[in-house]
């Protein structure tokens, strides 16, 4: 008999990816609670190697009747030293083991493994960047194609047949191509013709239509119409974000700690989320200097505290680089809150009058140390000003953190999906 | 026994052309000798990964998408990966042709076993067993399969998925009672249904409509109430397939929905004999394997250590632990099914008086192949464990009975034990494991209230007392509920007649049905 083998391997996989996507959307509140469960106690480079996580099975349980309790019998293999009638003590009172296949309730939490991708999606699910409002036609970026028209070029698989076989009808029409049924009549004719003068007439009239009709292609090359294509720009929205970091001497290295995880987020956030957002990264003492992320993140630093040289080194940057015109430019800024007195007025003047006219977004994160709770934390000077500010109605949004687990409830916070009239406090 | 001698493979690697030829060695020893009837076979080959993906579909090539497959699969590669779990060297479909899927991890000898295995013990049993002839339909089954994916996700995009979804939940909780236990009229001919399904739909509905119209809110005023047995007869009652009656009388279920019910309905039916039939599947296969590998050994084909090879396979795949081992868990189809062939085999050719005491029929008949393929053709499970364990057999792995009844406080009984006295219970009890009738819960759908409040009643005869976990049954009903949009009351009784427990389940707001 015939046996067929076939190769399946190269067969593209992940057939049951769908199914998974369907699990995962059924599931996703659950999903979306483990996974932030689970990256509170892990560092952020972690979070984003996905990973296990465990979920309760309730809500994603698929009942069926099955029944528990009442006399059972057994038959099991490999008596040893039972003869009939012996009793046996039962088993701690836990009825429904082994009672073969009771998986039913075996599985009450249950784990499995999510990839990176799904597990930074639903971590960062429900987040967005507000009010991005400015869309510009990037000058590099084209996407899209769009049809135009036609051309007498391209490549075969374009080819418009109905374009093309018009105008081959058209130009057989006008030129007179002899059709098929007219030579076809004339045939017959010739074919019940006894006449021999009208029988020569005949078959000159056949022969000049054959001829006629042969010089004049049915499709001719000069029919042939592609359809054509056209890149379109698109227009993308232009975001820049800032992050402004106080490395001074006065942030412990836990408050460092705080801010950095902050900004590694954020820079994830974005990163994933939005092809077109430039990220700035300012560190400043008593001086600021934009850096590299590396730097930003890793490079040490210590010195006085200015606020105000951050901002001035932020206003210089978008006026060099980003027309506020064609950008949404959006800031977070993280400090403990200490500041020189003298250096209040300027800071408050700057963003008043430079920065916050010109932002989307400006959220303010200022960390504590982790014995303090954030409700005890005195007001700090830069705490005081911000917050004047945000009464006068400056889009601003404040938030303090000082400990690690409250990073990502903050994050959260502030960048969560809002409809339009809502504002983050 | 034809062209022997000639190696098949040397170690471990293998090809195409290595698979075609261990077929053919195969084939020829499966029908000269054993004299097995296959349907044609398709050999793929698969990776691991594709063989994770085949398990989450309940192993078929194509299904219709679901979360619960997702879960499936995520939960099984979780176990994969972490090393707790194994992928098995195969999977087999009751098709035509009969498709076996093959991992390329596998050596040479892995493949032999495995073809002679699957593609002609597992195929020759899903071909001549009863309960496959009558239930299942190999030739229909990939074209019913590719017609139900399409359907479901063709009324994903009309009706939208959650609906959908929440239907196919409704139906995969019944799953287990959406099968028909008894031959009906006719077998199933999956090719037919897939043609027939709009032209059915419209005869349905009219039919339907008949019934309904005797509910008493028309203007008539002769209020016929019908007499109860004319009512249950008109609704096909008692009815045990609980989604074969909702897809015929739920009243208010858009067709797509009915279409949707009789999918799973015929896949549960589908599978329905695979799953009466473990011990024999599994020992026929396991059966084949062995005289197949056996051969191809003493005809030279494989070499000493390939068979070595094998045999340690062998060995680990019909292990049986012992009730008190750490391992155990219930009776390993494959221990269990191969050890009876094997008995049957000693039975039917060297057979000791005790033998021919209990099996006067095959004892000493001395035509090995012929018994088997009868037995094979013609028992399921249950059956086949109560005609034909032996005592020796009960000897050998010291089967013993336990009768557990949670009223005695003394604790658990030892009722029966490999002797004299006690081969005939184990053996009945035994076989009563096996037995799916009893396996599942006897529900049926014994009543609806025509005339009030269109309340369907079910009833739960229990067997020796065991009743329904409660949170589950609800979660059921409620799914009942849903598609018959009427409150659905479910009475628990015991042998007596006596009323154990009563749940009432009113449906859902936002229900499955319109």
């Amino acid at each position: 008999m015939v046996m067929h083998i076939v190769d399946r391997r190269l067969n593209p996989g992940s057939k049951s990816l769908e199914n998974r996507q369907r699990f995962l959307r059924r599931a996703k509140a659950l999903v979306q609670g483990a996974v932030k469960k689970s990256s509170q106690d892990r560092d952020i480079k972690d979070v984003l190697e996905g990973g296990e996580v465990t979920i309760p099975l309730d809500g994603m349980d698929e009942p069926r009747f099955r029944r528990e309790g009442g006399t059972r019998d057994m038959v099991l293999p490999g008596n040893k030293k039972f003869v009939e009638g012996d009793w046996l003590p039962r088993p701690n009172q836990s009825g429904g083991k082994g009672s073969g296949a009771g998986e039913g309730d075996s599985e009450d939490a249950f784990r499995f493994v999510l990839s990176r991708d799904e597990f930074v999606d639903l971590f960062l699910d429900d987040l967005e960047l507000p009010d991005l409002a400015k869309r510009k036609l990037a000058e590099t970026e084209s996407e899209g194609i769009q049809r135009a028209g036609y051309a007498t070029s391209g490549s075969p698989a374009n080819i418009s047949i109905s374009r093309t076989v018009s105008r081959a009808l058209a130009r057989r029409k006008a030129l007179r191509r002899p059709r098929k049924d007219e030579i076809e009549a004339l045939e017959e004719e010739l074919a019940n013709c006894d006449d021999p003068t009208r029988r020569r007439e005949l078959q000159a009239l056949i022969d000049a239509l054959k001829a006629k009709a042969k010089r004049i292609p049915f499709i001719d090359p000069i029919d042939i119409r592609y359809r054509r294509f056209e890149t379109v720009p698109k227009p993308v929205a232009q975001a820049v974000m800032f992050c402004l970091m106080d490395v001074s001497g006065s942030m412990s290295e836990h408050m460092k700690d705080l801010a950095k995880r902050f900004y590694m987020l954020l820079y994830v956030f974005l990163k994933r989320r939005y092809r077109h957002v430039e990220i700035v990264f300012i560190r400043h003492t008593d001086r600021a200097e934009e850096v590299d992320e590396e730097t930003f993140f890793h490079g040490p630093a210590s010195g006085g505290t200015l606020v105000s040289s951050a901002l001035v080194a932020m206003n210089e940057i978008v006026r060099a680089r980003f027309r506020p015109a064609d950008w949404n430019i959006y800031a977070a800024q993280a400090s403990d809150g200490d500041n020189m007195t003298s250096d209040s007025a300027l800071t408050g003047q700057l963003l008043t009058d430079r920065i916050l006219p010109v932002c989307q977004f400006f959220a303010y994160l200022e960390v504590g140390e982790a014995a303090n709770y954030t409700f005890d934390m005195p007001d700090s000077s830069l705490w005081t000003l911000y917050e004047r500010l945000r009464n006068d109605g400056a889009p601003l949004s404040m938030r303090k953190v000082s400990e690690r687990g409250e990073i990502f409830p903050v994050f959260q916070d502030l960048f969560k999906r809002r409809s339009k009239q809502e504002r983050v406090a | 026994m034809g062209s022997s001698g000639e190696r098949l493979f040397e170690g471990a690697d293998w090809d195409f052309h290595t698979l075609q030829r261990v077929h053919d060695a195969c084939e020829e020893i499966a029908r000269k000798e054993l004299g097995l009837d296959v349907y044609p076979n398709q050999i793929e080959v698969i990776t691991a990964e594709q063989m994770l993906d085949a398990y989450s579909s309940v192993g078929m090539p194509l299904f219709y998408k679901h979360w619960s497959f997702g879960k499936q699969f995520a939960f099984q590669e979780a176990s994969y990966r972490k090393g707790l779990m194994g992928l098995a060297y195969e999977i087999v479909i009751n098709s035509s042709p009969c498709i076996s899927y093959l991992m390329e991890e596998n050596t040479a000898t892995m493949q032999t076993l495995v073809i002679a295995h699957a593609a002609f013990g597992h195929n020759h049993f899903f071909k001549n067993n009863y309960l496959f002839k009558q239930w299942t339909d190999a030739d229909g089954i990939l074209d019913y399969l590719e017609f139900a994916k399409g359907y479901i996700s063709a009324c994903e995009d009309r009706h939208g998925s959650e609906i959908v979804e929440r239907t196919l939940d409704a139906a995969h909780a019944l799953m287990s009672h959406g099968v028909d236990r008894y031959p009906g009229k006719k077998a199933l001919d999956l090719r037919a249904e897939e043609k027939r399904a709009g032209e059915r739909r419209q005869h349905e509905e009219a039919i339907f409509n008949d019934l309904w119209r005797t509910v008493p809110n028309t203007k008539t005023k002769s209020r016929t109430t019908l007499s109860v047995e004319r009512r249950r007869a008109l609704l096909g009652l008692p009815q045990e397939n609980i989604l074969y009656f909702l897809e015929k009388s739920a009243p208010r279920l858009q067709p797509w929905q009915r279409e949707l019910i009789r999918i799973v309905r015929h896949i549960a039916q589908y599978f329905y004999p695979q799953s009466q039939t473990k011990v024999m599947n599994e020992g026929t296969a396991t059966y084949v394997h062995y005289r197949i590998m056996n051969r191809l050994h003493q005809q030279g084909r494989i070499t000493d250590g390939n068979f070595l090879e094998f045999l340690q396979s062998h060995t680990n795949v019909v292990f049986q632990p012992e009730f008190d081992d750490r391992r155990y868990s219930g009776f390993n189809p494959y221990a269990l099914g191969f050890a009876m062939m094997q008995d049957i085999e000693r039975i039917v050719s060297s057979p000791e008086d005790e033998d021919r005491e209990w099996f006067p029929d095959i004892a000493g008949k001395r035509d090995v192949e012929g018994v088997l393929r009868d037995i094979w053709s013609n028992y399921r499970d249950e059956s086949f464990i109560s005609q034909f364990l032996s005592p020796a057999l009960i000897r050998r792995f010291r089967m013993f009975h336990l009768h557990d009844d949670p009223a005695e406080s003394a604790g658990i009984k030892v009722d029966a034990i490999h002797d004299e006295r006690g081969y005939r219970r184990v053996r009945r009890e035994l076989a009563r494991q096996y037995d799916v009738g009893f396996v599942d819960a006897n529900i049926e759908v014994v009543d609806v209230d025509l005339a009030g409040d269109r309340r369907l009643l079910l009833r739960h005869t229990t067997v020796k007392g065991a009743q329904l976990n409660e949170t589950d049954a609800r979660r059921v009903l409620q799914h009942l509920a849903d598609l018959w949009s009427y409150d659905v009351a479910l009475t628990e009784v015991d042998g007596t007649d006596k009323v154990l427990k009563e749940y009432v389940i009113s449906p859902r707001a936002a229900a499955v049905a319109a």
